[in-house]
């Protein structure tokens, strides 16, 4: 069944989407993944242009010395690697945890008040 | 593509010029055989691997998408593969070995991109797609349109970005084992079509896992041998780079003479900003390519198809985060060590754009060029760098070719309906077709300056698919017009504008660049002579020494661009000079491709976008129903 693209949708229509989007749970999922990542995102934006526009328009920061040669521009381009892993740290904790158990309680949910069937065609899984 | 790129590249990029004094390559005749060693047991490697997946590809999810069968671990490691090209690897630390700080600058933009794929790409498109980028801009749009405007820029994306990696690979082959260029651009293209024809996504995952554990195995060796020496102390090393007479002389040369600064503080240059990057708006825009395009690159996102879940999809880009940021933060050691131990003056004598800095690097570590261990260590780069090129090409043209036979054969012309067995021998039909592309590329475009093509890659992914890829799945009112024109607007600005940007050939500009360069010779070389006379040690003399050839090299070559231009006035587009200042179009046409995304849907009326919102938002939020078909 995998590899036969246009029933792709057909199962889809045995759905109530509606229902599913409206369950509360659903809702929390999506007001909580909002908040974070909208959170993540600027966070990551903004700390990352601050490395272009502060070694384009105040090298005079970046070239003060802190530890031997070490100045505070290689501090501060070493320090975005931390930060980006830092946000992919709490992404993927609260990912893990908190919006993976949603979002199955919202499938089971969606299965035990009869808005889905569970998918008919079972994908043929190859082996990895 | 007669443009010749100047003044650093757009995205480090393989901005190779083969070299007068070094056409052998690296490797010398007497070591040829060890390198062959090395290249022999890695291919091996792959083909073996490539054997055993073949056996399991027998469907279109198989070809496209291993079966959706790779673990989140396995994923990150292929990703981490896939994305750390030729020009990453050897072109990071090329120019910070050329540049220092402002070197280090592209390493930090290069993993924080992933933030991006992280929190708004992968889990979604795992979620809702199957095969293709397309798959997601056709959930709720009409498909056919969807798909059509989809694959266009696959394929453009991927042809731009193909084109750089068969050059530049070809190129670096040369250049590393002095292979004749055409053989090594036809070896690159005859393997990796090995592996994908044969293997599909499962063999081109275990080459991109081998490579990448490889490479990092490389990184990690070398990254001990340069750095123990000076007990792991970063302000140790750096202390070493300050004090280094090639990397004072590199500094001067940059600078165009040493003005009334010291020693001391002509050395610390070469840690701060602006000895490369001298427009900081060129580094915000490349920077806006690099974190949108990341994450719409199509072979990056057909990654996420291989994975069973979102969960596992989550699990690669942490991995590859891990993988790749750990990669480039060394990439700091790796390219100030070979500043120190090779010199900006020798890699630059190999190959201006910086690339032979690690290999250099790792033959000198081991010994120099006359040592056993110096020479495998080089053959051992040299190995990685081919296996990068090749894994990095078959994760493109299996993006590509599910473009052509997924996207626009299968779901456009044949209306979704094709047996198994057609969609697999489609999808080998247009592996095949997109390979033998590649290599006539490669073959076609040998001496031309390609390096902004990869730049121009990411932008149209970042200004066209990201875009459209954020918007239908995030607004609810986003519609068929809004994908059409996103695309269109988005690509077409990208190009037109990196067309009149300096990236072309300015036959005025190019002149008077090469004019100076001849009128300042006789100087420059006068200069170093009087150096040659105070210098006592003989090291000290035979460096000014090699100087002076390089400057009368220099010197050479401008003669004959100035000789080159003679006559011409305008560049291929008749232009006297670039009509868009800068390098890189992202801080322009992004928005732009945003704009039209926003204006097509709000001018266009698509009752079915909007009444699949609902479903669209609900399963790629939550999977169900995903196309890999997993436990839910």
């Amino acid at each position: 069944m995998a590899a036969t693209a246009s029933n792709n949708n057909d199962p889809a229509r045995n759905v109530d989407w509606s229902a599913i989007h409206a369950d509360p749970k659903f809702q929390e999922l999506h007001r909580k993944k909002k908040t974070l990542i909208v959170t993540l995102m600027i966070v990551s934006m903004i700390y990352y242009f601050l490395l272009p526009i502060g070694g384009g328009y105040f090298p005079g920061i970046f070239t003060v010395q802190v530890w031997g040669p070490v100045n505070v521009g290689i501090l501060f381009a070493l320090s975005q690697f931390v930060v980006a892993w830092i946000i992919a740290a709490v992404y993927a904790a609260r990912g893990n945890g908190e919006f993976d158990r949603l979002a199955a309680e919202v499938r089971k949910n969606a299965e035990r008040h009869g808005v889905m069937k569970p998918a008919a065609g079972e994908s043929k899984r190859g082996a990895a | 593509m007669k443009s010749k790129i100047m003044q650093g590249g757009l995205l480090v990029a393989i901005s190779l010029s083969p070299c007068t004094a070094l056409a052998q390559g690296a490797v010398s005749s007497e070591w040829r055989w060890l390198t062959i060693v090395v290249f022999g047991a890695i291919i091996a490697l792959t083909l073996l691997v490539t054997f055993i997946a073949a056996k399991r590809v027998s469907s279109a999810s198989d070809y496209y998408a291993a079966g959706s069968g790779i673990s989140g671990l396995q994923n990150g490691w292929a990703i981490a593969g896939d994305y750390l090209s030729a020009a990453s690897f050897l072109g990071i630390a090329g120019l910070i070995a050329l540049y220092g700080f402002d070197g280090f600058l592209y390493s930090v933009g290069f993993l924080v991109a992933f933030v991006t794929v992280l929190l708004v790409i992968a889990e979604p498109c795992r979620n809702i797609g199957k095969y293709t980028l397309s798959d997601i801009l056709a959930f709720r749009n009409n498909p056919r349109t969807a798909r059509v405007m989809g694959s266009l820029s696959i394929i453009t994306v991927s042809i731009f970005y193909l084109t750089a990696q068969m050059v530049g690979g070809g190129l670096l082959v040369e250049l590393i084992v002095g292979i004749d260029y055409t053989v090594s651009v036809i070896a690159v293209g005859v393997l990796m079509l090995v592996y994908v024809l044969f293997g599909g996504m499962l063999a081109t995952t275990w080459v991109q896992i081998i490579k990448a554990v490889l490479l990092v195995i490389a990184a990690i060796l070398l990254t001990i041998l340069a750095w123990a020496p000076y007990g792991f102390s970063l302000p140790g090393l750096l202390d070493a780079v300050i004090s280094d007479q090639k990397v004072l002389a590199q500094v001067v040369k940059l600078l165009g003479g040493a003005g009334n600064m010291n020693e001391a503080e002509l050395g610390q240059l070469f840690l701060e900003p602006g000895l490369f990057l001298t427009r900081p708006l060129d580094l915000i825009s490349l920077g806006l390519g690099l974190v949108l395009g990341t994450a719409s690159l199509p072979h990056i996102l057909m990654r996420f198809f291989t994975v069973p879940d979102a969960k596992q999809a989550r699990k690669s880009v942490v991995w590859a985060m891990a993988i790749i940021g750990g990669f480039y933060v060394i990439t700091l050691i790796l390219g100030m060590s070979a500043a120190i131990n090779v010199g900006a003056l020798d890699i630059a004598t190999f190959d201006e754009g910086g690339n032979m800095a690690a290999p250099l690097l790792a033959q000198h570590l081991g010994g120099g060029p006359d040592a056993l261990l110096g020479n495998l260590l080089l053959a051992f780069v040299a190995a990685v760098a081919f296996a990068t090129i090749v894994a990095v090409v078959a994760g493109l043209v299996l993006a590509c070719s599910a473009a052509i036979a997924h996207d626009l054969y299968v779901n456009v012309f044949r209306g979704g309906h094709a047996e198994p067995a057609e969609q697999v021998r489609a999808a080998r039909v247009a592996t095949l077709i997109v390979g033998a592309i590649a290599i006539t590329i490669g073959i076609l475009a040998e001496g031309q300056n390609v390096a902004h093509l990869v730049g121009l890659a990411f932008a149209v992914a970042a200004s066209a698919n990201l875009p459209c890829l954020l918007l239908t799945l995030y607004w609810r009112r986003c519609n068929t017009g809004g994908i059409v024109a996103g695309i269109l607007v988005g690509t077409l600005s990208a190009v037109a504008l990196v067309m009149v940007s300096p990236n072309m050939t300015y036959p005025l500009i190019e002149t008077a660049d090469a004019q100076a360069v001849v009128d300042a010779g006789p100087a420059t070389i006068k200069e170093i002579r009087a150096d040659m006379a105070a210098a006592k040690s003989p090291g000290e003399r035979k460096s000014l020494e090699s100087q002076i050839a390089a400057v009368k090299d220099q010197v050479a070559a401008a003669t004959a661009d100035v000789k080159t231009y003679e006559g011409q006035t305008e560049s291929m587009l008749g232009l006297r000079a670039p009509l868009f200042p800068l390098e890189n179009p992202g801080i322009v046409s992004i928005p732009l491709g945003f704009l039209a995304v926003f204006l097509g849907s709000l001018l266009w009326r698509d009752r079915r976008a909007e009444e699949m919102w609902e479903e669209t938002y609900v399963r790629q939020q939550t999977g169900i129903l995903s196309s890999a078909g997993a436990a839910h």
